[in-house]
C-alpha cells in the first residue's frame, strides 16, 4: 500500500500539483489520467522517489519513502519510465538481468541463480529470441518490451508504469497490459500506471485517477468516473461515452467538432 | 597479464647501454630471487642501470599507463560520452598551468625535486572541484554541463599555458618537453608516489563497476534500481581525477592512453565494466611500456616525447578500430 499525503510540487515557482491525496489499496490496478501538462508523470515520480515533493509526503507500507535505503526502496518498487531504454551495447539478456541489482552484492552476484526467473520475463514479453542481441540494435518497441522484462525480474509488488504503451502498435499495447494485468492478478500486486489512451485505461484499470489543473478531479471506478461531463470540463472535448459490448467497461467516442475554445 | 610481464621482459632487455641478454636476466634474477652468488660477477656499472635506471622506468610506464587507462575507463562509465578522457574536465590543464608556472618561473627546486610534481598534482584537483562546481545545479551535476565546463575550463587555461610558453625563453622549451610528456630521468621515488595511487584507485573504480554498467541505461534507471547516482558519479570522477593528476605530475600529459585503451578493451571484450576496469589498467600498462621503449630506442640515444609516440602510435590505431567495427555493423545489420 502507497500513500499519497498533501502532495505539493512546484517547479520553476508553477505549482504542478496542489495537496493531493489519495490512498492506492494493495492488489489493484490504477490509472492516473488527465490532460497534457497537468503533473501525471510529476505525481508518478513523487510516488517513485525519482523526484521530490514541496510539501507533502509520500508513505510506502506505513513508513515514509525517504526512510528506504536505495536497495530495500528498489525491491519493493519498480518504475517503468517513459521514452524506455536508450540504446546500448549490452544484450537483451543482460539488461533484464540488470533487474536483479537490488538483491546482488557489490559484483553482480546473488545467492540464487536468476536465470530462471530471467528466462521466464523474457519469454512472456516475447523476446526469447532475441536474448543475444545488444539492445542498439533493437527497435524502440522491442526496448520498451526489454524494459518490462527487466522491471518484472525486479520482483517488486509495487510497479509503476509511464505511459507504457507509448511507441506500441495497438497489438503490443494490448499484449503489454494484458501481461501486466495477469501478472498483477497471479501476485497480487499493486500498479499505477500514467495512461494518456482513455480507452485502454477503462479496460485495464480498476480504479481511475483524473488530474486536472493540479489537483485530482475525480477517483473511482471507470464505470463511476468516465462521463460526458468530466471529459468535456477536464479535456475541453465533447464525446460519446458508449458501453464495450464485451467487457461492459465505457468506452469513449469522440466528435468532430467538439472541442471546446482553447483555455 | 601475462603480455604485461613479458612486455615488461623485453622492454628491460634493451636499451642504450648495450648490455648483453644475459647479463640483464642475470641481474634480475639475481636481485629478485637473491639466491646464492653464482659467483659470476657483474660490473657495478650494469647492475645501476638494470635496477636503478631500466627497472623503475619500466615499472613507471606500467604505473603510468594503469593509472591513466583506468582513469578514462571512469570518466567514460560516468560521461557516458565516447570522447571522454582523463584530460576531458580539465585535470591536465590545471596540473599543466601549475607546473609551467613553476618551470617559467625557475621555482623548479623550491621545495626539492618534487616541486613540480606536487604542484602539478595540486592544481589538477583543484581543477576539478571548479569544473565540477561549475556545474553543480541544484538537481546534481547535469553530464552536458558537467562536459561543457570542463571544456570552458581547459581551454581558459590551455591559453595560460600557451601564454607562459610565450614568455619563456630558453633555447630547449621545458615547459613544452614537460607538457608533450616523458619518462626520462624518473626514479623509484616517482614509482613509489604512485603506486599507492593505483593500488586505491583500481579496487575502488572496481568496486563501482557493477553500478556504471547500470549507469550505461541512464540515470534514471540506474536510481530506480537502487544506485545512488550522484554518489557514484561523485566518488568515480574523483577517483579518476586523482590518478589522472598523479600521472600526469610526474610524466607530464600522455595523450591517448585514457582514451584509446577503454575503447580498445571494449571492443574485444564487450562493455562490462567488471572486465573493462581491470583490463584497460592491464592494457594501459602495455601500451605506455611499448611507446616508451619505442620513445627511447627509435632514435637513440636521443629520447622522442612520450606524448608524441603515444599519439602517433594511437591516433591511426584508433581510426582503424572505429573503421573496421563500422565495418562490421554495417555487415550484420
Amino acid at each position: 500500500m502507497i500513500e499519497a499525503k498533501h502532495l505539493t510540487k512546484r517547479i520553476h515557482n508553477r505549482l504542478i500539483l496542489s495537496n493531493v491525496t489519495h490512498t492506492f489499496q494493495t492488489g489493484r490496478f490504477y490509472g492516473i489520467i488527465g490532460p497534457n501538462g497537468v503533473g501525471k508523470s510529476t505525481l508518478l515520480q513523487l510516488l517513485s522517489g525519482a523526484a521530490k515533493p514541496t510539501s507533502g509526503e509520500v508513505m510506502l507500507a506505513g513508513k515514509p519513502l525517504d526512510s528506504y535505503a536505495a536497495k530495500q526502496l528498489a525491491r519493493k518498487l519498480a518504475v517503468l519510465q517513459q521514452g524506455g531504454l536508450p540504446p546500448a551495447a549490452f544484450t537483451v539478456r543482460e539488461v533484464v538481468g540488470m533487474g536483479r541489482y537490488p538483491y546482488q552484492n557489490w559484483f553482480g552476484d546473488e545467492k540464487n541463480d536468476p536465470a530462471v526467473l530471467v528466462d521466464r520475463a523474457l519469454e512472456a514479453m516475447g523476446l526469447t529470441a532475441l536474448q543475444n542481441r545488444p539492445l542498439e540494435r533493437l527497435s524502440g518497441g522491442e526496448r520498451q518490451r526489454a524494459a518490462l522484462a527487466k522491471v518484472m525480474v525486479q520482483e517488486a509488488e509495487l510497479i509503476l508504469l509511464d505511459e507504457p504503451t507509448t511507441y506500441l502498435d495497438i497489438g503490443y499495447q494490448i499484449h503489454l497490459l494484458d501481461t501486466v494485468q495477469a501478472w498483477q492478478r497471479e501476485r497480487e500486486l499493486t500498479v499505477i500506471a500514467v495512461l494518456h489512451d482513455l480507452n485502454l485505461a477503462a479496460l485495464y484499470c480498476d480504479q481511475l485517477l483524473v488530474l486536472h489543473e493540479g489537483g485530482l478531479a475525480a477517483s473511482g471506478p471507470p464505470k463511476e468516473v468516465l462521463n460526458e461531463s468530466l471529459i468535456r470540463s477536464v479535456y475541453g472535448a465533447s464525446a460519446t461515452i458508449v458501453v464495450h459490448p464485451a467487457t461492459g467497461v465505457p468506452q469513449i467516442l469522440l466528435q468532430p467538432g467538439g472541442a471546446a475554445p482553447l483555455r | 597479464m601475462l603480455l604485461l610481464a613479458v612486455s615488461m621482459l623485453v622492454s628491460l632487455s634493451i636499451g642504450s647501454a648495450g648490455i648483453s641478454l644475459k647479463d640483464v636476466w642475470g641481474i634480475l634474477w639475481h636481485q629478485l630471487i637473491g639466491g646464492a652468488d653464482s659467483g659470476q660477477a657483474w660490473s657495478a656499472g650494469d647492475v645501476a642501470v638494470i635496477t636503478q635506471v631500466r627497472l623503475s622506468r619500466v615499472l613507471l610506464a606500467v604505473l603510468v599507463g594503469a593509472c591513466l587507462a583506468l582513469a578514462g575507463a571512469g570518466f567514460q562509465g560516468v560521461l557516458r560520452n565516447p570522447l571522454a578522457e582523463p584530460y576531458t574536465l580539465g585535470v591536465a590543464s590545471g596540473s599543466s598551468v601549475g607546473a609551467a608556472y613553476m618551470i617559467l618561473f625557475g621555482y623548479q627546486t623550491l621545495i626539492g625535486m618534487w616541486t613540480i610534481p606536487a604542484v602539478a598534482f595540486a592544481t589538477g584537483v583543484v581543477t576539478l572541484f571548479g569544473v565540477i562546481w561549475l556545474s553543480r545545479g541544484r538537481s546534481g551535476m547535469q553530464l552536458e554541463t558537467l562536459i561543457l565546463s570542463g571544456v570552458i575550463v581547459q581551454s581558459f587555461l590551455g591559453a595560460f599555458v600557451s601564454l607562459m610558453v610565450s614568455m619563456s625563453n630558453g633555447v630547449v622549451n621545458q615547459i613544452l618537453f614537460w607538457l608533450m610528456g616523458s619518462l626520462a630521468l624518473k626514479s623509484w621515488g616517482h614509482v613509489y608516489i604512485l603506486l599507492p595511487f593505483l593500488l586505491i584507485g583500481l579496487p575502488l573504480l572496481f568496486v563501482y563497476a557493477n553500478p556504471l554498467n547500470l549507469l550505461v541505461l541512464g540515470e534514471r534507471h540506474a536510481s530506480h534500481l537502487g544506485i545512488r547516482v550522484e554518489r557514484t558519479k561523485l566518488i568515480v570522477l574523483i577517483g579518476s581525477t586523482l590518478l589522472t593528476a598523479a600521472a600526469v605530475s610526474v610524466s607530464g600529459v600522455i595523450g591517448f592512453v585514457g582514451l584509446v585503451i577503454p575503447h580498445l578493451i571494449r571492443l574485444i571484450v564487450g562493455p562490462d565494466y567488471r572486465l573493462l576496469i581491470p583490463l584497460s589498467a592491464i592494457g594501459g600498462g602495455i601500451f605506455v611500456l611499448w611507446a616508451d621503449t619505442l620513445a627511447r630506442m627509435a632514435l637513440s640515444p636521443r629520447e622522442i616525447p612520450l606524448g608524441v609516440v603515444t599519439a602517433l602510435i594511437g591516433a591511426p590505431f584508433f581510426a582503424y578500430l572505429l573503421y573496421r567495427s563500422k565495418r562490421s555493423q554495417e555487415d550484420t545489420a
